[in-house]
């Protein structure tokens, strides 16, 4: 397969990519041949209503779930005939994920968490335990380094998790509705976090409902019924007017 | 692997998930501790029944047999039934040199003698012995020695007496040694104190004098009242009881199948049956200890997996930040083997410490039941072993169950 310049700089890039799943005797084809292409800078908001398969892509380009067919190429790295293991690998290496639900570990410490992907590195405790410092500060609360998530309020578990994210420097920020459990206020602290760290140059993939949030993004992919209907740019609102 | 298990990231991560489950733990942990414990002190108790049975037995030759005449119960070759049977000097010369497996036949005489010492006087069953019993039924000799070959050889007047006995005839810390002592009459010399046995183990006599002494005191001859034969190691002593029996009848003209013309009392063969009463007991020991141990381990398998489903969306969380299976279930086996050898070392510990407890209430003493209650570093090594493998193959049900689940739907699940 010839790749062409246009798919070498891109962060991401998917074609006819198919997705179903067993139900009793029944199959519910739940992607129905997506394309899409992010490139690197990127920040991306996935909408659609539930059902509508947004989830099921966030997951196969988190690889946390696999397609049935079609094609995925992250970073010019084509993610096919994954193993378990080879997916922790790129997991681990490549992907940054943020979850509605924070998804902390409830009996480590703030800073303990953040270092978790990098124990799965394979780094040493101790510049471990440095780096997460650094990305702990990153959001803002290297104050807060030593107390468990359930001492830490909403909107401070998410930039926990946001640190935890960043920490493996991965190449792309996977986020499943950031503000999903958050309330207005902290949401907009939230995202316009999540700007910052576009602006620096991240990408960012994000699944949502709220058209507040997703007209934070730069560009918005809509999803009905296992196809894309729309994907279109948008002015960015920035969230820090909001703060 | 190795590496793995020095980290301390590695520990760390164990410690984390306990002390997320302290109680559960702990809990979990129990069912080992008790089947550890259980297995040492079980052990232990029977190995200090068993050296209290060995110190008993010590000193004698527990593979041996006594034999003494009686009287016929069946006539043979122009003899009536009821005649007196008594053995010689060249009876036991005969069965010792071609009865097989014998190692000793020691000749024995006893007869009942008033023994005097200045006033005091008693009756007491006096033998005539051989240097050779020493050898087979060790004297606890408090004071002197025993008879030996020269006082057999010159006949001379020397006495071997209990400290019953000389509790009897001596006034309390009198020296006995060198003592002069009466026995029907012919003036002995003490030379030596013993203490009796603690255990009933066969024919025994307070008062021992030279065999040779004897027959020519009592006018013995060639005749003797019995004899002890020891056998050697490897060979079966009821074996020999019947050889040296169906001998000792030939020789005397007796009926082969005369059941009361010889008396016997088999000492190997009650210390069998005790020993494989102390093997049974053993035996069970183990049994008992180690299906406690497995019951324990189980309950840990039992409470990992239980964990494991609780832990469900924790496991989730860490595979999608990077973990792969195997490090998932590497850190669910070493957290299995850890919990049981923690609670198998406490176990091993109590264990450890019920001996102390059992060696101090009743180990103390000459007449202690137990002595010295304890198992074998190899035991414990065996234990421990077995706790690790046990303890692994546990662990490794709860470690394939937590890496079956998709990390999508350990995420989905609240």
């Amino acid at each position: 397969m010839g790749a062409s310049i246009n798919q070498i700089k891109n962060m991401l890039h998917i074609t006819s990519l198919h997705k179903s799943y067993a139900i009793g005797d029944s199959s519910l084809h739940v992607l129905k041949g997506i394309d899409l292409s992010v490139e690197t800078g990127e920040m991306v908001a996935i909408m659609g209503s539930s059902g509508s398969g947004k989830s099921t892509l966030l997951n196969i380009i988190g690889m946390l779930d696999e397609a049935d067919s079609g094609t995925y190429i992250l970073d010019g790295l084509p993610i096919d005939d994954l193993t378990e293991k080879k997916a922790a690998v790129y997991r681990n290496k490549f992907l940054g994920f943020i979850f509605q639900s924070f998804n902390l570990i409830n009996y480590k410490s703030a800073i303990e968490n953040v270092a978790l992907p990098l124990y799965y590195q394979g780094l040493k405790r101790k510049k471990r335990l440095e780096l997460a410092r650094f990305h702990l500060g990153k959001v803002g609360l290297d104050a807060w380094a030593e107390h468990l998530p359930k001492e830490l309020s909403g909107g401070q578990k998410q930039r926990v998790a946001i640190a935890r994210a960043l920490a493996a420097n991965p190449k792309l920020l996977l986020a499943d509705e950031p503000t999903g459990a958050l309330d207005t206020k902290t949401s907009h602290d939230i995202m316009a976090f999540i700007q910052q760290l576009n602006d620096e140059g991240k990408t960012i993939l994000m699944v949502t409902h709220e058209e507040d949030i997703a007209n934070m993004c730069k560009r918005i992919v809509r999803l009905k019924d296992g196809v894309i209907i729309e994907d279109t740019p948008v002015d960015q609102v920035r969230a820090s007017q909001y703060v | 692997m190795l590496k793995f298990l020095i980290e301390r990231d590695t520990w760390q991560e164990v410690f984390d998930s306990f002390s997320k489950n302290k109680l559960r733990s702990v809990l979990t942990m129990v069912g080992v501790w008790w089947g550890i414990l259980l297995l040492i002190g079980l052990l232990g108790s029977a190995k200090g029944l068993e050296n209290s049975f060995t110190r008993l037995f010590g000193d004698f030759a527990t593979n041996s047999v006594f034999i003494w005449g009686q009287s016929t119960a069946k006539p043979f070759k122009g003899f009536q039934k009821g005649r007196r049977v008594e053995l010689s000097l060249s009876d036991a010369k005969k069965v010792e040199d071609n009865v097989a497996g014998v190692e000793f036949v020691v000749p024995r005489n006893q007869r009942t003698a008033t023994l005097t010492r200045q006033l005091l006087s008693g009756s007491f069953n006096v033998a005539g012995d051989m240097p050779l019993l020493d050898k087979v039924q060790k004297k606890d000799l408090q004071h002197g020695r025993f008879i030996n070959e020269g006082d057999m050889l010159k006949k001379r007047k020397v006495v071997v007496i209990s400290e019953e006995i000389y509790k009897q005839l001596f006034e309390k810390d009198e020296k006995a040694i060198g003592a002069a002592l009466t026995i029907e009459g012919v003036v002995f010399k003490v030379i030596g104190v013993f203490k009796e046995a603690d255990v009933n183990m066969g024919p025994s006599s307070d008062v021992h004098i030279p065999f040779s002494t004897f027959q020519q005191l009592f006018s013995r001859g060639d005749k003797i009242g019995w004899i002890m034969i020891t056998g050697q190691p490897e060979f079966d002593i009821k074996q020999i009881e019947a050889d040296a029996k169906l001998m000792l009848k030939n020789l005397n003209t007796i009926h082969p199948e005369d059941k009361r013309a010889f008396g016997s009392f088999n000492l190997g063969d009650n210390f069998a049956k005790l020993t494989g009463f102390l093997k049974g007991m053993q035996f069970l020991t183990w049994f008992v200890g180690i299906a406690t141990l497995i019951a324990g381990v189980f309950a840990i398998g039992n409470i990992l997996l239980i964990t494991v489903k609780e832990r469900t969306k924790e496991i989730g969380v860490r595979r999608a930040l990077g973990a792969t299976p195997y490090e998932i279930k590497r850190q669910i086996v070493v957290e299995a083997v850890f919990l049981t050898v923690v609670a198998g070392g406490f176990g091993i510990l109590s264990g450890g410490w019920i001996l102390i407890a059992l060696n101090h209430f009743f180990g103390q003493g000459d007449d202690a039941k137990i002595v010295n209650p304890s198992v074998s570093i190899s035991v414990v090594f065996v234990a421990l072993i077995i706790l690790v493998v046990l303890g692994t193959l546990i662990g490794l049900i709860p470690a394939f169950r937590a890496t079956r689940v998709k990390p999508i739907e350990a995420l989905r699940e609240e």
